[in-house]
């Protein structure tokens, strides 16, 4: 038992002693995002959860590709071959690796399609919802006093909408459409990178190198995005990895409901709804695959979101909302 | 400005003394105040007396010590100086030019003239920038040098403050503590600015790096002329690095004395049991010297004491100490140079701790306690201490 640690204890220092070397020949600074890096490369969830992600990504970008493969269209129906004597779907087959819908059109390549507005919607959603929470917050942080008042106050009240309501009488009132979806989710969800970055600045501004930032006489401008901004990074981009999911699983909530995405997109929310009416009567796969798609992909995003977050800041308490 | 180049100056500016053009800044009744948060809505409006009535002046190429305990207001007082505080009221002329009330875009160019160094060795430095960027920071600011021309200048930089200049690529925190003031000395130093404020730079660190950067701030100020305001606690660094020296208590100075003359005949009893407090090296001279310790705790500076705020722990406080606030004069015969604000200054060889107060124990408790306290029977000098803004009239 005590051999082994010695060797180890040798070993590392050896190490130690190499690395210092490394640094003093070739002089470059480990920046903290290198560390978190590091940290990262180190942890296998994070690892298997990028992975899964990668693996997503590119079945969305490749979803083309195996539709002119297998000769399927994602709104192509076979009333002939897709579809039971009832006209119900068919069970997964070597023609439908996981069989069909109701409309007798090929199931796994209308997950690979609704993988594309999946992430479409992710992304673009959590980014409206970054760059406003970033740019209010930062206002209302580093400004104060009124401003701070009236910002943090209307974070309240959008805080206090139920955001699902909210969301359907826009898009009922407005007619539904994908990007009416990300618009509405990426504003909705601001509040909360706003929440953190404000908090954020108010515990930074009075640090002394705020001070000499002003000593130097840099305006609020270049505080608020040169030295601020990069203390506030590592939490904005820990909160995007876990909005990410929520946003996917919004869109597909509102699709579910019949506002999200109309159709005949293929979406994995109105997959859900479509599969709801089916299940029962033993067409299993049509409601379990897209189900599983959504499952997967969100929890990927959220394994992830949270290595990010013991990377990025591993004395962190976590900061769920 | 008028005076050209800071190089010109002459380093050595003591002959000059009754020169007016001679003093680089000079501060006239300087006041600030700090709102207390909850007070004014349901309560009368309380203020913090941060720095409450200060004159100063600096001469160019000299040090400027200014000690006091912590909460006296000296960092507050080097803030106002330079305008990163807004002042209640007073005048701050810097190069013949009242300051005072210049915008914060107005006050821009004058930042290159005035430039700060902090307490702080990791706090004044952005932890997620590189050490050459924040040195490059007052030339991006000032668009004063791009590209390799500014890294070519930031490189001088660090070199003169004796850091390897291969380092600018690193991060703050890949320094050690002595090193990060040296960064903090080379941000200061871009602009080859007349007057640096010194807020406390060598108290975080440890003596012998102390000493590093001391004779670093000297090498600077041979070199570039540069005046000095140099804030410290630490009795024995001020007087190594100052020409001369302001003491402060509770938002006022109450003494100011060429640094060796403060040392040897020191006029206010507050100066005395200051220098009383100073540790010597020496074991015996340790044991015979009687220290003067001080009653109670330093008055709230929300409330300060009426007449000499130092009245309520001075061993020599009379009647007269409560009733007047004694202004900043020479006294005893001294120059100038020595003014102090003191109605019973110490002669020279005095020995406090054979003083009693002349007024009653009771009264200096009843006035400590009356300061102390947050609301209620509130003394009538704070109302009248406070400045003309309408809210906080007495009754």
């Amino acid at each position: 038992m005590s051999m082994p640690e010695l060797r180890s204890a040798g070993t590392s220092e050896v190490l130690d002693e190499t690395g210092e070397a490394a640094v003093s020949t070739k002089i470059e600074g480990r920046s903290p995002w290198r560390l978190a890096y590091e940290r990262l490369r180190k942890d296998r969830a994070a690892k298997i959860a990028l992975g899964t992600i990668l693996i997503i990504v590119l079945l969305a970008i490749l979803a083309p590709v195996f539709a002119k493969i297998l000769g399927h269209g994602p709104n192509q129906q076979f009333i002939d071959i897709g579809q039971n004597a009832n006209g119900g779907p068919v069970p997964p087959s070597g023609t439908f690796w996981l069989g069909t819908d109701n409309n007798g059109r090929d199931l796994f390549i209308r997950i690979l399609y609704g993988a594309r507005i999946s992430l479409l919607v992710g992304v673009l959603a959590t980014g409206i919802s970054v760059v406003l929470g970033v740019l209010f917050g930062l206002t209302a942080g580093y400004i104060g006093g009124f401003v701070d008042t009236v910002i943090a106050r209307f974070i309240d009240v959008m805080l206090s909408i139920p955001f699902l309501i909210l969301a359907i009488s826009i898009a009922f009132i407005s007619g539904a459409s994908l990007w009416l979806v990300i618009g509405i989710i990426g504003v909705l969800s601001f509040t909360y990178p706003a929440r953190i970055v404000r908090g954020q600045v108010i515990s930074i501004k009075g640090r002394e190198f705020i001070e000499a930032a002003r000593a130097l006489g840099a305006g609020p401008w270049r505080i608020m995005f040169i030295d601020l901004l990069p203390n506030v990074m590592a939490q904005v981009i820990v909160y995007a990895t876990l909005l990410i999911p929520l946003a996917i699983v919004a869109e597909a909530s509102l699709s579910f409901l019949g506002v999200g995405v109309p159709p005949p997109t293929a979406d994995w929310g109105s997959m859900i709804n479509d599969a709801t009416g089916w299940y029962q009567y033993g067409y299993w796969w049509f409601l379990l695959f897209p189900s599983l798609a959504l499952l997967i992909t969100t929890l990927a995003f959220n394994i992830f979101g949270d290595s990010v977050r013991d990377a990025l800041d591993p004395r962190g308490a976590g900061i769920y909302v | 400005m008028a005076t050209g180049p800071v190089s010109e100056t002459d380093p050595a500016p003591a002959a000059a003394a009754a020169d007016g053009d001679d003093v680089l800044l000079r501060a006239d009744n300087l006041v600030k105040y700090f709102p207390i948060k909850g007070t004014g809505l349901f309560r009368e409006k309380e203020y913090v007396h941060a720095v409450d009535g200060v004159s100063l002046s600096i001469r160019r190429g000299q040090t400027f010590g200014i000690v006091g305990e912590t909460g006296c207001g000296k960092s507050t007082l080097a803030r106002c100086v330079a305008r990163l505080h807004d002042v209640t009221s007073g005048r701050i002329v810097f190069d013949g030019q009242d300051i005072t009330k210049l915008s914060q875009r107005a006050m821009r160019p004058l930042r290159r003239e005035i430039q700060m160094i902090f307490q702080d060795p990791i706090g004044s430095l952005n932890p997620r920038r590189r050490v050459g960027s924040i040195i490059g920071d007052p030339f991006a600011i000032h668009k004063l040098a791009a590209g390799s021309e500014r890294k070519r200048r930031v490189q001088e930089l660090m070199e003169r403050v004796g850091l390897n200049p291969e380092h600018f690529n690193r991060f703050p925190a890949e320094f050690s503590g002595g090193q990060r003031q040296r960064i903090g000395v080379a941000r200061a130093l871009a602009f080859q600015p007349k007057l640096i404020i010194c807020d406390e730079p060598v108290s975080a660190l440890d003596v012998s790096v102390q000493a590093q950067v001391i004779n670093l701030l000297a090498d600077l100020q041979t070199d570039f002329g540069l005046t000095y305001i140099f804030i410290a606690h630490d009795l024995s660094v001020v007087r190594h690095v100052s020409n001369s020296i302001g003491v402060m208590y509770l938002g006022k100075v109450t003494e100011v004395a060429p640094a060796e003359e403060l040392f040897t005949v020191p006029r206010h009893p507050y100066t005395g049991a200051l220098l009383s407090a100073v540790p010597v090296p020496n074991p015996e001279l340790s044991d015979q010297r009687q220290q003067i310790i001080l009653a109670g705790d330093v008055p709230s500076p929300v409330a300060p004491p009426s007449g000499c705020r130092f009245h309520p722990r001075c061993p020599k406080a009379a009647p007269v100490c409560v009733a007047e606030d004694p202004p900043l004069e020479p006294r005893l015969g001294d120059g100038p140079e020595h003014p102090a604000a003191c109605h019973l200054p110490m002669a020279e060889g005095e020995n406090l701790a054979e003083f009693r107060p002349s007024i009653s124990e009771k009264e200096r408790v009843v006035e400590v306690e009356g300061s102390l306290l947050p609301e209620g029977a509130e003394p009538e000098h704070i109302a009248d201490a406070l400045p003309a803004r309408g809210e906080g009239g007495t009754p």
